[in-house]
């Protein structure tokens, strides 16, 4: 029992307490931003006494869960997953707070499953045992399942179902492989099998660990979303409320890329080399296609929703140049969309309460009627097609000089992405805040109140951190994306020297 | 084979829990006349105390484990984990009967001597190590549970249901002692020790020992309503009155599991081979008939029929790994399976009202308005046969799939893994009509809990819990007695 360990069931416990509290009253609200402040508060805990000098995993705790199969509860935090947990942490209470008034109708139960999200979110974080990565995993696709399914907008059970479904159809190949892992290694522990790996106790052949590394990438690839894996992202998001919407696109897709660079990567790093082109190419259709389609969206959600599927092409592409800057920027990048796509949906939100619809010709003139609102839109609207000094820039130039190292085509069709998303992004906000003001916008857009303050403070000063300063933040990243790189290389030149009498062999053979 | 016939009281204790079961049967039976309807209740107060004795006995039987009656009877380990799961079937099918029957106003102590005599009837076939005893049992318990899903004699629906049960159901029990005849014509023989020693010696002939192996699968896929057999399936799941039908879905279906494994894996284990491709076509064409045809069902009982085909399918894929480990992946997947199904039957029964009025998928619209904690019991059920971590469902699946992947099974683990993605789409749809739209008519009028309904969830959901995140003890169990059944 340490930190960690409380951080990481502490949403539990809040989520159980959250249960039995009286139904219809505001107490589930009051409740689940008192606690998951306090959890916010724990795992800033957690970040004070991270040893930054040090790489790898920190505040392991290894209890064995059950005995046959060996099944470990295995955790531990590395320079990675420590920002993706506090990402989780943070944006919690945000939700919190957008969700006040918005959730009229059975308040307890979304805040309840709101809470164990959290604690499903933090597990698949810190899982180092695959079978506990998998229970976690599922886990948090049953409270986001009901976030979007009952407090959700008009088709709200055709996209909860299809979210589901897609996730589940990618997670039972997932499971295949992990028990196939399991049959072979013996164990479930992510880091006995890496070392495993490494040292050639555990050998696979080419094509067994192309399959392998194919189940778990689509799992993976789902979640991120990759195109052409992505079609329910857009359904899911336009239909979930502005929490669900907020906690989906800036956490738990990073389940997905978080996943390809902790557990394909090392495991498989032949296949993943073999891969990477094609992924790359993947991941820029997806980078070009999703700022394309983005455009010409007539409703703000959609528009941010398919403005991820470009935003994680870069992290997918950064990933899979295997150089330091890629992966650095790639793990930047995905903290950079979780804060400013984060709030991108907090304000559509929060507009959306105001004016009731997500449609951008309802709109115009917002500038006029809440300045402040606007100003705030603007601050985000930037940061999010990168303005130099806020936070995607620097995440966006380290994974171009990332892929530039690698392939430098690939730079230049991402750098088309860069520029299409100043055209969407602008454009809408010109759509939405400019032009003339009408009677509806007049009348039922007031600016920012002191609660909505307090939800779009804190996510503008990160982006402004995260843009000036980089260095509070990527020491530890590189010292983990290192481990990672250094696990690949070493793994894949292993492969290459053990079976040099077969390539001897195959090369004789043509 | 000779038998020692002669009295000998360490048979009677292994035997106690059938004599238990008998004895409070014959007793309800006797009652009725004298209680009739002035205390109606007192019947179920009284089976359930009959099972509780039983479950006391079969716990005394494993304490003086071994052979009885001559090596006709095997109480081990795997035998007394199938008598515990058979007799806690049997209590909760009790509890939401209470309910149940004063809403048909046809509470008699027929219908709880019936399930006293139809456990009985599976405590036997589980621990029989003898053909002829399995038939026996497999008899008891079959002509009991005809009876049972025509319980409700003026409704149509359970006319048909136990007409269509007992006549499949006999030509099933035909084909089993067909089966059963033809190996005593090759081995001379019907006890599963002896005739696993012929087959080993290559003493019978090869021909027979195929056919008789064929009809004895023909006779317990049915049983277990594996497909190509299971046509009978929705059809009586849907017209038997809903705890029946719970009961049938779980009860007979582990004993029959019980006694497929046990009699393949012991007296046909040598010839392992030659069965398998025969459990492995019908392991994948009940998963994907039962997932596929699910999807279309509109009526819950009659999807929870074909859900649970496909569950016997997964259960089959355990049968053909053959080996300790899918053994063990059985009994844990039927500990779980019994309980999470019996669970939802319950929340159908909650639901249904008088006359099975309200069985529909549609009909579950807005329950978790009106009564969260049912519905909330309910998901609990619906997320652990989706096969959702942290509930015994997943669990069960997770070891059956393993131990196919152990015996390099890897196709079917693929399909079979597939199967339950296309199966949670079924099970979503009852949680949408739960959570997501307004209240239907019947959640609207449904009563509250009642204490025994309230048992009959709370108690599967606990185990189906427990068993999701404490597998450990359960498993424990299962793997040392699987280990000794060869």
């Amino acid at each position: 029992m340490n930190l960690l360990t409380g951080v990481l069931f502490l949403p539990l416990a809040a989520f159980l307490v959250a249960l039995v509290l009286p139904r219809n009253s505001g107490a589930g609200r009051t409740w689940a931003l008192l606690s998951s402040t306090g959890i916010f508060a724990a795992s800033l805990g957690l970040l004070a006494y991270f040893d930054r000098n040090l790489g790898g995993e920190q505040f392991g705790v290894d209890v064995p869960w059950i005995q046959s199969p060996d099944i470990h509860f295995a955790i531990s935090v590395n320079g990675v997953s420590l920002w993706l947990i506090l990402l989780s942490t943070f944006l919690t209470p945000i939700c919190v707070l957008i969700s006040w008034n918005y959730i009229k109708d059975r308040g307890k139960e979304f805040y309840a499953f709101l809470l164990l999200l959290e604690f499903g979110l933090i597990g698949v974080f810190l899982a180092q045992d695959l079978f506990l990565f998998y229970v976690f995993w599922e886990v948090c696709l049953v409270p986001m399942y009901f976030l979007i399914g009952i407090w959700g907008h008009d088709r709200r059970i055709y996209a909860a179902v299809k979210f589901f479904l897609y996730t589940m159809a990618g997670s039972v190949l997932m499971l295949a492989a992990i028990i196939y892992l399991y049959v072979r290694a013996h164990t479930f522990s992510y880091p006995a099998i890496v070392d495993m790996l490494g040292s050639g106790r555990l050998v696979f052949s080419s094509q067994e660990e192309l399959l392998l590394f194919l189940a778990f990438f689509v799992a993976f690839a789902i979640k991120v979303p990759l195109f052409p894996l992505h079609t329910w992202l857009p359904d899911a998001h336009v239909e979930a409320p502005s929490a669900g919407s907020v906690m989906l696109a800036s956490v738990m897709l990073k389940m997905g890329t978080y996943s390809i660079l902790h557990y394909c990567l090392p495991l498989f790093p032949g296949a993943a080399h073999s891969c990477a082109p094609w992924i790359a190419v993947l991941a820029i259709i997806g980078i070009i296609y999703g700022a394309l389609v983005s455009m010409v969206q007539p409703n703000m959600k959609k528009l941010v929703a398919y403005s991820s599927v470009s935003h994680l092409g870069f992290v997918v592409l950064g990933i899979f140049t295997f150089e330091q800057t890629g992966l650095d920027g790639a793990v930047y990048q995905m903290l950079n969309h979780g804060i400013s796509t984060g709030a991108l949906f907090v304000l559509v939100g929060l507009l959306y309460e105001r004016r009731h619809s997500l449609e951008i010709k309802d709109y115009g003139g917002v500038a006029t009627a809440a300045p402040w609102l606007s100003t705030v839109f603007l601050v985000t609207t930037l940061a999010s097609i990168g303005l130099p000094l806020l936070n995607n820039f620097v995440g966006e130039f380290l994974v171009l000089q990332g892929t530039a190292l690698a392939n430098f085509t690939w730079t230049v069709w991402a750098a088309i992405g860069v520029i299409l998303s100043a055209c969407y992004m602008l454009w809408m906000y010109q759509r939405v805040f400019y032009g003339e003001l009408g009677d509806e916008v007049k009348h039922h857009v007031p600016d920012l109140s002191p609660r909505e303050w307090a939800a779009v403070v804190p996510l503008i000063v990160m982006m402004v951190w995260m843009g000036v300063y980089s260095q509070s933040f990527l020491p530890p990243v590189t010292r983990n994306t290192a481990i990672v790189l250094k696990q690949t290389n070493v793994n894949v030149s292993y492969r290459v020297q053990a079976p040099a009498a077969k390539s001897v062999e195959v090369a004789h053979a043509r | 084979m000779p038998a020692n016939f002669g009295f000998n009281p360490a048979d009677m204790t292994r035997f106690l829990p059938e004599i238990l079961l008998a004895v409070f049967g014959t007793f309800l039976m006797v009652l009725d006349p004298i209680l009739q309807k002035r205390a109606s209740y007192a019947f179920g107060h009284l089976s359930i105390l009959g099972l509780l004795a039983a479950l006391g006995g079969s716990l005394a039987a494993y304490n003086n484990a071994g052979p009885a009656f001559g090596g006709m009877l095997v109480i081990d380990g795997y035998g007394t984990f199938f008598r515990v799961l058979t007799i806690a079937v049997g209590i909760l099918t009790v509890l939401p009967s209470y309910r149940f029957l004063a809403r048909q106003e046809a509470e008699t102590s027929e219908y709880h001597a019936l399930l006293l005599f139809s456990i009985a009837g599976q405590c036997l076939m589980v621990v029989a190590n003898d053909l002829i005893m399995v038939f026996i049992g497999l008899e008891i318990s079959s002509i009991s549970s005809y009876i049972m899903a025509g319980y409700l004699r003026d409704d149509k629906r359970n006319n048909e249901s136990a007409l269509k049960y007992f006549l499949l159901g006999s030509f099933a029990t035909g084909f089993f002692l067909y089966g059963v005849a033809l190996i005593y014509g090759a081995t001379g023989s019907v006890n599963l020790s002896t005739v696993r020693a012929h087959v080993l010696q290559q003493n019978a002939e090869p021909v027979l020992l195929a056919v008789a192996a064929a009809l004895m699968f023909v006779g317990l896929a049915f049983k277990v309503s594996a497909a190509p057999f299971q046509i009978w399936a929705p059809d009586v799941y849907q017209g038997a009155p809903t705890p029946v039908s719970a009961f049938l879905s779980a009860g007979p279906k582990a004993a029959a599991f019980a006694v497929f494994l046990r009699i393949f894996y012991t007296a046909f284990e040598p010839i392992g081979a030659r069965w398998e491709p025969l459990v492995w076509g019908a392991a994948l064409l009940s998963m994907c008939i039962g997932n596929f045809a699910a999807l279309l069902q509109t009526n819950v009982k009659r999807m929870l029929a074909y859900s649970s085909i496909a569950h016997a399918g997964y259960v089959l894929v355990a049968i053909t790994a053959r080996s300790g480990d899918g053994a063990a992946a059985l009994m844990f997947y039927m500990a779980s399976y019994a309980l999470m199904n019996i669970g939802a039957f319950a929340a159908v029964t909650y639901l249904s009202g008088k006359g099975d009025r309200f069985v529909d998928v549609e009909d579950f619209k807005g329950l978790a308005k009106k009564q969260p904690m049912a519905a909330a019991l309910f998901t609990i059920f619906l997320l652990s046969l989706i096969g959702v971590p942290l509930t015994g469902g997943f669990f069960a699946k997770f070891y059956i799939f393993r131990a196919a992947l152990e015996s390099h099974l890897v196709w079917l683990t693929v399909l079979g893994l597939l199967n339950s993605a296309v199966a949670a789409y079924y099970y979503l749809r009852i949680l949408v009509m739960m959570y997501m739209h307004e209240p239907s008519e019947a959640s609207e009028t449904v009563e509250p809990l009642s204490t025994g309904l309230r048992l009959a969830l709370v108690l599967p959901a606990l185990g189906t819990l427990v068993l999701g995140i404490f597998p450990n003890w359960v498993l424990e169990f299962a793997g040392k007695s699987a280990a000794m059944i060869r």
